[in-house]
């Protein structure tokens, strides 16, 4: 990346960059993101031990012995590998958005 | 002797040896020393990642837990891989934008105060020693079990490799032989998986139905609660578990190993689908090692369950299997304690010597003499205190240095990337309020106090009643951090904060 080379001398340029209608645009998206699905994976992981600790409502049948417990269990791992396939999709888009950020400044 | 595992064994030494040969000759100046000159790829860090993560904690301790508790042996498993989706969405890029080679370079990226740095990486070093003794604590009984070497030259023979691969190939030899050991790992896991799967004519439902009458639990093997009685214990383990790892320093250094912020996010991605896929077949061990080994043999060769991976090889495909799957747990541990020396060694080197007392004038030359110096020393304490732990349950050490990681390093890392007001009191309180809570909360637990003999180190009532310090320290982390930013009478830096966001969300301006 080229414009990757570009430096920043002073503290006031990074300022004007923090307050760029660009970056601020990439900001918001990032949090418009990454803060609910933080917020959503926290919640789905606990849920586990929660549940496993206060009831024992996961200890129900699914299929044969297998427990809910053990769905639950699994469907954490497909939690996270899904999770980290959105976030690489969803980064490359901030990737975008960043190198906007950078286009504007070495042109300014 | 075993004479396969011993010729095993020595292939591994032959092959890390000579990786550190070829690492030694590219290991010039610090930056190679300290992060492989920053050229690893995307699936090569992820590799070596999960081979830096994968410790004989994960592989011989989790497959014994699930063995002998069944479902809450496998809670290990969720939260060290749930643990990377932080990694992933808070930590990984803004650290790789804002640090150059240890933990401590990235808040000092935002608080230019030796104090602060000094406390990262103390911190940094007092984790990486606590996980290293339970690593070589675990390598010691492990050798002695499969070569019948005395437990001191066991922890000697670690010892000495681990300072070998460090000083002569830093990095570069850290990372191969953690790429190498991941494959191993996978590779004999799946294998172990494969034929353990079979057994049950691979069905899944079937390994389930057997599994009902196959251990002493009976149907209780598949339900939780044989291990974990109390829900709030249960918390507190599980917080450890899911936030340690974005604190563990010897994980942070290997954002540093890649170009930038996009391949740091790309070896997340690889690690987390390979330790994904380590972990699911973790079941497949410990169900194995129940149904095929039996609670009585295992818990005979070691109570904690730790030899259940290696008797399950045995009773499957005989000595060479046997042979086979100890050498990947050696390789393991090799792989993990390298790992963890470097990472104490940059610290000592890089943010003591060259930026706290050089002032960051120190030389290349001075710089990797000193590092190959701290290598020793670090080794040299850890080998010591490793000899005189040798009793001390090596899961209790881990879990400690992932309460630990998460108390002390995660509050500072979350405020300095994302709090606008955090300042150098903030910062210093969160760092120094998180170490003492959890270790001092530990120093209370059952872990140390326990009314039967022999049960733990002190005969007496634990004044904490949690075998994790978490719920307790890692709350207590941020609120150290808030509170000190609130009451200091000193103003945040507005704009050494829009530096710090500006650097951690475009990747320029780096060193």
């Amino acid at each position: 990346m080229e414009a990757k080379k570009i430096t920043v001398n002073h503290e006031s340029d990074y300022t004007a960059i923090v307050q760029s209608t660009s970056f601020q645009t990439l900001l918001s998206e990032k949090k418009k993101f990454i803060i609910p699905i933080t917020i959503f994976f926290f919640c789905f992981y606990f849920a586990l031990p929660i549940m496993t600790s206060f009831s024992t409502v996961l200890n129900n049948k699914f299929i044969g012995s297998i427990t809910w417990a053990w769905v639950f269990a699994f469907l954490q791992f497909v939690m996270t590998w899904g999770l980290c396939m959105l976030y690489s999709r969803k980064a490359a888009k901030f990737d975008d958005l960043a190198q906007k950020v950078i286009n504007e400044g070495s042109r300014g | 002797m075993n004479t396969a595992a011993f010729t095993m064994f020595l292939g591994i030494v032959f092959v890390t040896l000579i990786i550190t040969y070829y690492a030694s000759k590219r290991t010039k100046n610090a930056s190679e020393f300290y992060t492989a000159g920053g050229g690893l790829t995307g699936w090569q860090n992820g590799l070596a990642i999960a081979g830096d993560y994968m410790s004989a904690a994960s592989f011989l301790g989790i497959a014994g837990a699930v063995a002998l508790t069944g479902f809450d042996g496998f809670f290990y498993s969720i939260g060290f891989l749930v643990a990377y989706l932080v990694v992933l969405y808070l930590v990984a890029e803004p650290l790789r934008n804002l640090g150059k080679y240890t933990f401590a370079d990235m808040i000092a990226a935002r608080f230019d105060a030796k104090k602060v740095r000094g406390f990262a990486a103390m911190n940094t070093v007092t984790i990486s020693i606590f996980y290293m003794i339970a690593q070589l604590v675990g390598a010691g009984a492990l050798i002695k079990l499969l070569l019948g070497l005395e437990y001191t030259t066991s922890v000697l023979i670690v010892g000495i490799l681990m300072t070998v691969y460090v000083i002569f190939g830093g990095m570069h030899a850290t990372s191969w032989v953690q790429i190498i050991k991941a494959v191993l790992l996978m590779g004999g896991t799946f294998l172990i998986s494969i034929v353990v799967f079979a057994k049950f004519n691979f069905s899944i439902t079937e390994m389930f139905e057997q599994m009902k009458t196959a251990t002493p639990l009976k149907e209780a093997f598949l339900n939780p609660g044989v291990k974990y009685k109390d829900g709030i214990d249960t918390l507190s383990l599980n917080l450890g578990l899911v936030l340690g790892t974005a604190g563990l320093p010897h994980i942070l250094v290997r954002f540093f190993t890649v170009k930038d912020a996009k391949t740091a996010r790309s070896s997340v991605v690889y690690a987390t689908w390979i330790i994904g896929i380590f972990y699911v077949m973790t079941i497949f061990l410990g169900f194995g090692a129940a149904a095929f080994v039996g609670t009585n043999d295992i818990v005979a060769a070691n109570a904690a369950g730790n030899m259940a991976a290696p008797l399950l090889a045995q009773a499957l495909g005989g000595n060479m299997l046997f042979a086979f799957i100890s050498a990947v747990a050696f390789a393991t541990i090799l792989a993990v304690v390298a790992g963890l020396v470097l990472t104490a060694a940059s610290a000592f080197a890089h943010d003591f010597y060259n930026e706290i007392l050089k002032k960051g004038k120190a030389t290349e030359k001075q710089q990797v003499s000193m590092a190959r110096y701290a290598a020793i020393g670090v080794s040299l304490v850890s080998i010591v205190l490793a000899l005189g732990a040798q009793t001390l349950n090596v899961a209790f050490l881990v879990s400690l240095a992932f309460a630990v990681a998460a108390s002390a390093n995660l509050p500072v890392i979350i405020y300095t990337i994302y709090w606008k007001r955090f300042n150098t009191t903030g910062a210093i309180w969160a760092m120094v309020v998180g170490l003492i809570s959890a270790i001092g909360l530990v120093i209370i637990s059952p872990n140390v106090f326990s009314p039967e003999v022999g049960k733990a180190i002190f005969v007496g009532n634990p004044i904490f009643p949690y075998t994790t310090p978490g719920i307790i320290s890692i709350p207590l982390g941020f609120i150290a951090g808030y509170l000190g930013s609130i009451f200091s009478s000193q103003k945040a830096d507005a704009k050494k904060y829009d530096e710090v966001l500006v650097k951690s969300n475009l990747g320029i301006g780096q060193q």
